[in-house]
């Protein structure tokens, strides 16, 4: 029997019992929809954080001092006093793969204007501090190096406290606000940049000379945490290197002795919650696959029945000259149809569902190309697969008890 | 002379079913030529069905030879077995076994997508023709449960003709009809077998074998005795005095 031949007679049996494929497509097409759908919710959603992590800077290095122990006791970070201005300075001047460098020391406290007020956090930072946060100004200019020097009192707002002191009406800049009770001028603005991927209000802050914060609001000789710009992504790691001799260095570490910070890379953080992401998408997708599992064996649960239901027209067939092989490849393509076709409006259900639910999410969905090809191979493995048996029980049946059968 | 379409000597087949073994047949010597009309007949367990399956090459023999137009059955595998049926054999059963839900034409094509060398036209082309013979043209495009049963019958005997084959092998052809449309469908063998096809009937109806040029009866796996029929019977000629009343064909 030629190819042609064999189509058209899968085809006719097909088409005779069209709610029953119909239905025993359903399977497969759910099946393969949502593994399509799942995976490209999760390559969407990965693809988001890792655009929000990169947006913060992705050849970012931020340096924490380590735990501190003493006599096994652990005292946490905040007490850590290790990092010093002269480490920035050690940093700025011997680090090659770095190009910006700048510490950084919070304090929160009351924020007032007027008859307005608001809690935020006050980063004592230098002007380099930007464009390592890759934050940039909306209006006003960022403070002098003499203000930084004279420990100024002079600040720059996030959007949010914007809104919350001023409202919309009042321009801020030119204003005096008072931050733990001290006068501060505004001197500039920061453009938005809204939600992190953690759900962080990127907005509610405001960055002071870090000499000010340092000195006047926190009363510290330390600072909390020093943030670096590598001279680019690639050189993340040598930077990171770079810093941690300095740091030893300077902190007079002795061989053996453990480091008292910690270095955090953005690039490595990106790829840890990448790495996250991915396990979501897997296990996602994984649930979708067993969806995908039971469609295939609904498959081969009506291609037995069929084969049950059909024995005299296998019985039939073989008397009119229909060999074993004639048989089993009919069923076999008969399955195949089934699931392939099942395959190709599962992939045009999972485009649609991951569509309504990318804009449902307001999170974008991507269908990669590899999920498609996989959802159609594995269909295809299916259909072999699933119906190998069925089928493979009806070539074997003795003619002339399949034409006897009732 | 005429040729021998099918001769058979000392054919046994024995069932082993546990530990018993049943002589289904013990011994049978036939030789049919072609445009023969042989009813084969005999009680249930006879082995006249047997006899049936092994002419039709759905069945090996145990033992003993087996030539149909001349080729060796015995020497055949599977396959080869199977393309004999579908070259040489046309098969007309009880129960019709057509394929439900599929149109008269489609049931009639069925053998010739099995001949990979018959192209699609040329297939309708015979199927059509098939139908024709049967005087079933204008039902081409019925489906089987919208014909009554003498009406499948003849999809079915079209079905076994449209692959031209040497014998045409029918199993209680008429046992689903009535008496009307039994005579009927003996009557288009009659008219089948007139224009020179062989063809061989199973029954246990003595009035149904009357039609056949020979009758071969069978008991206890032999050959009890074969005879040529001398009052034959032509259905034409019967239905002719049958009253034509509202005698609507229906299934059993």
């Amino acid at each position: 029997m030629n190819l042609k031949n064999l189509f058209k007679i899968a085809v006719r049996a097909l088409v005779r019992n069209k709610l029953r494929a119909i239905l025993t497509m359903l399977g497969i097409i759910i099946g393969v929809g949502s593994v399509i759908a799942m995976l490209a919710i999760g390559q969407g959603s990965k693809k988001k954080i890792r655009d929000q992590m990169s947006s913060m800077g992705s050849n970012m290095l931020m340096v924490m001092p380590n735990f501190q122990r003493r006599g096994g006791v652990s005292l946490g970070f905040s007490v850590s006093q290790v990092l010093k201005y002269s480490d920035v300075v050690a940093i700025k001047n011997e680090a090659t793969a770095v190009s910006e460098v700048s510490p950084e020391i919070r304090a929160s406290g009351q924020v007032i204007f007027g008859n307005q007020n608001t809690q935020t956090t006050v980063y004592g930072v230098t002007e380099e501090y930007l464009g390592i946060r890759k934050l940039s100004m909306k209006s006003g200019r960022i403070f002098s190096n003499i203000e930084l020097r004279s420990m100024a009192k002079v600040c720059i707002l996030g959007q949010t406290v914007v809104t919350n002191l001023f409202g919309a009406d009042t321009d801020p800049i030119g204003q005096s606000i008072r931050i733990k009770n001290l006068p501060f001028l505004v001197i500039g603005v920061l453009a938005s940049k809204g939600e992190s991927g953690f759900g962080q209000d990127q907005d509610d802050l405001i960055l002071a000379p870090y000499t000010t914060v340092q000195s006047r609001l926190a009363n510290i000789d330390y600072i909390n945490s020093i943030y670096i710009s590598a001279a680019s992504e690639e050189k993340s790691p040598l930077a990171q290197s770079e810093v941690t001799e300095i740091l030893r260095r300077s902190h007079k570490l002795k061989e053996s002795a453990e480091n008292d910070f910690r270095i955090m890379s953005q690039s490595e953080l990106i790829q840890t919650v990448s790495s996250v992401s991915d396990v979501m998408t897997y296990l996602l997708g994984a649930i979708a696959g067993i969806s995908l599992l039971v469609g295939g064996i609904g498959i081969m649960n009506i291609m037995f029945v069929s084969v049950t239901e059909r024995t005299r027209e296998i019985g039939l067939r073989m008397s009119i000259g229909g060999r074993g092989k004639d048989i089993l490849r009919q069923f076999l393509v008969e399955s195949m149809m089934i699931s392939i076709l099942g395959g190709a409006l599962g992939i045009v259900f999972g485009f649609a569902v991951a569509k309504i639910a990318g804009s449902l999410m307001s999170s974008p969905t991507i269908v990669s190309t590899q999920s498609v090809v996989l959802a159609f191979a594995v269909c295809f493995m299916i259909g072999v697969f699933f119906g190998w048996y069925p089928a493979k029980k009806a070539a074997g049946l003795n003619p002339i008890d399949a034409l006897r059968y009732e | 002379m005429a040729n021998k379409i099918i001769e058979i000597r000392n054919l046994r087949k024995d069932y082993h079913v546990g530990e018993v073994t049943i002589h289904a047949l013990r011994g049978i010597d036939l030789k049919i030529e072609t445009g023969e009309y042989v009813a084969i007949m005999g009680a249930s367990g006879s082995g006249k069905s047997t006899m049936l399956n092994i002419l039709g090459c759905l069945d090996k023999p145990s033992d003993g030879d087996y030539w149909l137009d001349n080729v060796d059955v015995k020497t055949l595998d599977k396959d080869e077995l199977a393309r004999l049926r579908n070259q040489k054999l046309g098969f007309v059963f009880q129960a019709y076994n057509l394929l439900p839900r599929t149109t008269a034409l489609e049931n009639v094509e069925l053998p010739l997508f099995y001949n990979s060398k018959i192209r699609s036209k040329e297939r309708k082309e015979r199927a059509i023709n098939a139908l024709e013979a049967v005087g079933l043209a204008d039902r081409r495009d019925h489906m089987p449960n919208q014909l009554s049963g003498g009406q499948q019958q003849r999809v079915a005997i079209a079905r076994s003709l449209v692959n031209d084959p040497v014998l045409i092998l029918a199993d209680e052809p008429t046992g689903n009809l009535d008496t009307r449309t039994s005579f009927e469908i003996m009557e288009l063998f009659q008219d089948l077998n007139e224009k020179g096809r062989t063809i061989i009937y199973v029954t246990h109806e003595s009035d149904i074998a009357r039609f056949a040029t020979r009758n071969v009866i069978f008991k206890d796996g032999k050959i009890l005795r074969e005879n040529m029929v001398t009052d034959r019977q032509f259905a034409r000629d019967i239905l002719k005095t049958l009253p034509v009343e509202n005698i609507e064909e229906f299934d059993v």
